[in-house]
C-alpha cells in the first residue's frame, strides 16, 4: 500500500505504529488519539487484541478441559495434550518446588504470548484498513508490539519473583539476598566499619539485578515483535517485491513468534524457580 | 511508546487468565493425561503378565499333552498285555474243554461199548443155549445151568 494517496512513506509508518488511545483530557471528558505524553491514556487496540487472543486461549483450553477424557482424546484435545505436555516437561525439569501456580502460570504466558506474537504474521494493512473502513483511526494489531503489553506482563512476573522470595525465605531473606551478596560484609574486627558500605554497594548492585529482571523480559519481546512488524511494513511498502520478501520474512517470523513466546515462558519459570529455591 | 493505563489493564487482564488457566483448565486436562498415563502402564504391565501366563500355560499344556500321551502310550501297552492274556486264557479253557469233552465223549462210547457188549453178551448166551439145546436135542433147565452159562457169557 505504498500508493496510499497522499501519505509519504514516513506518514505510513507513523501511522501504522500509532495505537488507538483514549483517555481523559483536562477537564475529565474522554478524548480519542489526543493522549500523547498523557499517563491515562488506555490503548484501546492493543486491549482489545490482547484480552480477545487471551479468550481465544480459553475459550480452546476450556473447551477441552470441559470435555477432558482420560480415554481416547480428540484431535483438539491431543494438540492441547502436547503444548500442555510441554509446557509440563519445562516447568518440571527447572522448577523443583511445589506450586500449583506456576505451571498454569507458564501456560498461559506460552500459549497467550504466541497468539498475540501470531498477529504480526496477518499483512500488516488488512485490519488496520478495515478498521479504516469502519472509521476507527489506528489500529495496531500486535498487542507485543506495545511496550505496555510486555510490560504489564513482566510486571505481574516481577510481584510474583518478590511474592516468591518472601515466601520462600522470609522477609529477612529478601533483604538478606538484597544485601549481603555478592560480598558478605564483615562481621568481626575492624572490617564491621566498612560493612554498611559494603552493604550499600550490594545493594544497589542486587536491586539493579532484580529489577533487570522484569525489564529484560519484557524488553527483549516487545523489541523483537516491534523491529519484526516494522520490517514487515517497510516490505508492506515496497510494491510487487513486497510478495517475496514478506513471505520469506513471515517463514522466518514464524520460528521468532515461537521463540519469543517460548523465552518469555521458560525465563519465568527460572526467575521464579530461582526465587523459590532455598540455598 | 509510551507508558500509560494499558499497562494496568494487561496486568489485570494476565492475573485474570492465569487464575481461570489455574482454576479451570490445567487440573482436568493435566488429570486427564495423568491418568491416560497410568492406563497405558497399567495396560503394558497387563499385557506383560497375560504373555508371561501365556508361556505358562503354553509350557503346562505341553506337559499336560505329554502325560497324557504317556498315559496312552500305558493304557494301549495294558491293553495288548490283557488282550494278549485273554486270547492266552481263551486258548487254555478251549483246550480244557476239549478235553473235558474229549473225556466224556471217550466215558460215554466206553459206556456204549460196554452196553452193547453186555446187549451182545446176552444176545450171545441165548444162542449158545439155543445151539446147545438143538445139539442136545432135549430140554436143558436154563435155570440149573445159568451159572455156567453166566461164566460162559462174561468169557466172550
Amino acid at each position: 500500500m505504498a500508493t496510499e494517496g497522499a501519505k509519504t512513506s514516513g506518514e505510513y509508518i507513523s501511522h501504522h505504529l500509532q495505537n488507538l488511545q483514549v483517555c481523559p483530557d483536562e477537564s475529565g471528558a474522554w478524548v480519542w488519539n489526543q493522549c500523547a505524553g498523557n499517563p491515562m491514556a488506555i490503548n484501546v487496540d492493543s486491549m482489545f487484541w490482547s484480552v480477545l487472543l487471551g479468550l481465544v486461549f480459553i475459550w480452546i483450553f476450556y473447551g477441552v478441559a470441559r470435555k477432558t477424557s482420560a480415554g481416547k482424546p480428540s484431535k483438539v484435545q491431543a494438540v492441547v495434550e502436547i503444548i500442555i505436555e510441554f509446557v509440563d516437561g519445562a516447568v518440571n525439569d527447572t522448577f523443583h518446588g511445589n506450586s500449583k501456580l506456576i505451571a498454569p502460570l507458564a501456560l498461559t504466558i506460552f500459549v497467550w504470548v504466541f497468539f498475540m506474537n501470531l498477529m504480526d504474521l496477518v499483512p500488516v494493512d488488512w485490519i488496520p484498513e478495515l478498521a479504516a473502513a469502519g472509521g476507527i483511526a489506528y489500529m495496531k494489531v500486535v498487542p507485543t508490539t506495545d511496550v505496555n503489553i510486555t510490560f504489564g506482563m513482566s510486571i505481574a512476573v516481577f510481584l510474583l519473583i518478590i511474592y516468591y522470595t518472601i515466601k520462600n525465605k522470609g522477609i529477612g531473606g529478601f533483604i538478606a539476598e538484597l544485601t549481603l551478596h555478592p560480598i558478605a560484609p564483615p562481621t568481626k574486627g575492624i572490617g564491621l566499619l566498612a560493612a554498611p558500605l559494603i552493604i550499600a554497594f550490594n545493594f544497589i548492585l542486587e536491586s539493579v539485578a532484580l529489577l533487570a529482571k522484569p525489564v529484560s523480559l519484557s524488553l527483549r519481546l516487545f523489541g523483537n515483535m516491534f523491529a519484526g512488524e516494522l520490517i514487515f511494513i517497510l516490505i508492506a511498502m515496497l510494491g510487487l517485491w513486497q510478495l517475496p520478501l514478506h513471505f520469506g520474512w513471515a517463514v522466518f517470523h514464524i520460528l521468532i513468534v515461537t521463540l519469543q513466546a517460548f523465552i518469555f515462558m521458560m525465563l519465568t519459570i527460572v526467575y521464579l524457580s530461582l526465587a523459590s529455591e532455598t540455598h | 511508546m509510551d507508558i500509560n493505563l494499558t499497562l494496568i489493564g494487561q496486568t489485570i487482564a494476565m492475573v485474570f487468565f492465569v487464575w481461570f488457566c489455574m482454576k479451570f483448565i490445567w487440573p482436568p486436562i493435566l488429570e486427564a493425561i495423568e491418568t491416560r498415563q497410568q492406563q497405558i502402564e497399567d495396560g503394558l504391565a497387563a499385557a506383560d503378565r497375560g504373555e508371561e501366563r501365556l508361556i505358562a500355560a503354553r509350557e503346562e499344556a505341553e506337559d499336560i499333552i505329554k502325560d497324557a500321551r504317556q498315559q496312552a502310550t500305558s493304557i494301549l501297552d495294558q491293553a495288548n498285555a490283557r488282550a494278549n492274556e485273554i486270547v492266552a486264557d481263551g486258548k487254555a479253557a478251549g483246550v480244557k474243554e476239549r478235553e473235558r469233552q474229549l473225556v466224556a465223549a471217550t466215558a460215554e462210547i466206553e459206556q456204549e461199548t460196554n452196553r452193547a457188549r453186555e446187549e451182545l453178551r446176552g444176545q450171545v448166551s441165548a444162542v449158545a443155549l439155543a445151539g446147545a439145546e438143538k445139539i442136545l436135542n432135549r430140554e436143558i433147565d436154563a435155570a440149573s445151568h445159568e451159572d455156567i452159562l453166566g461164566k460162559l457169557a462174561s468169557e466172550l
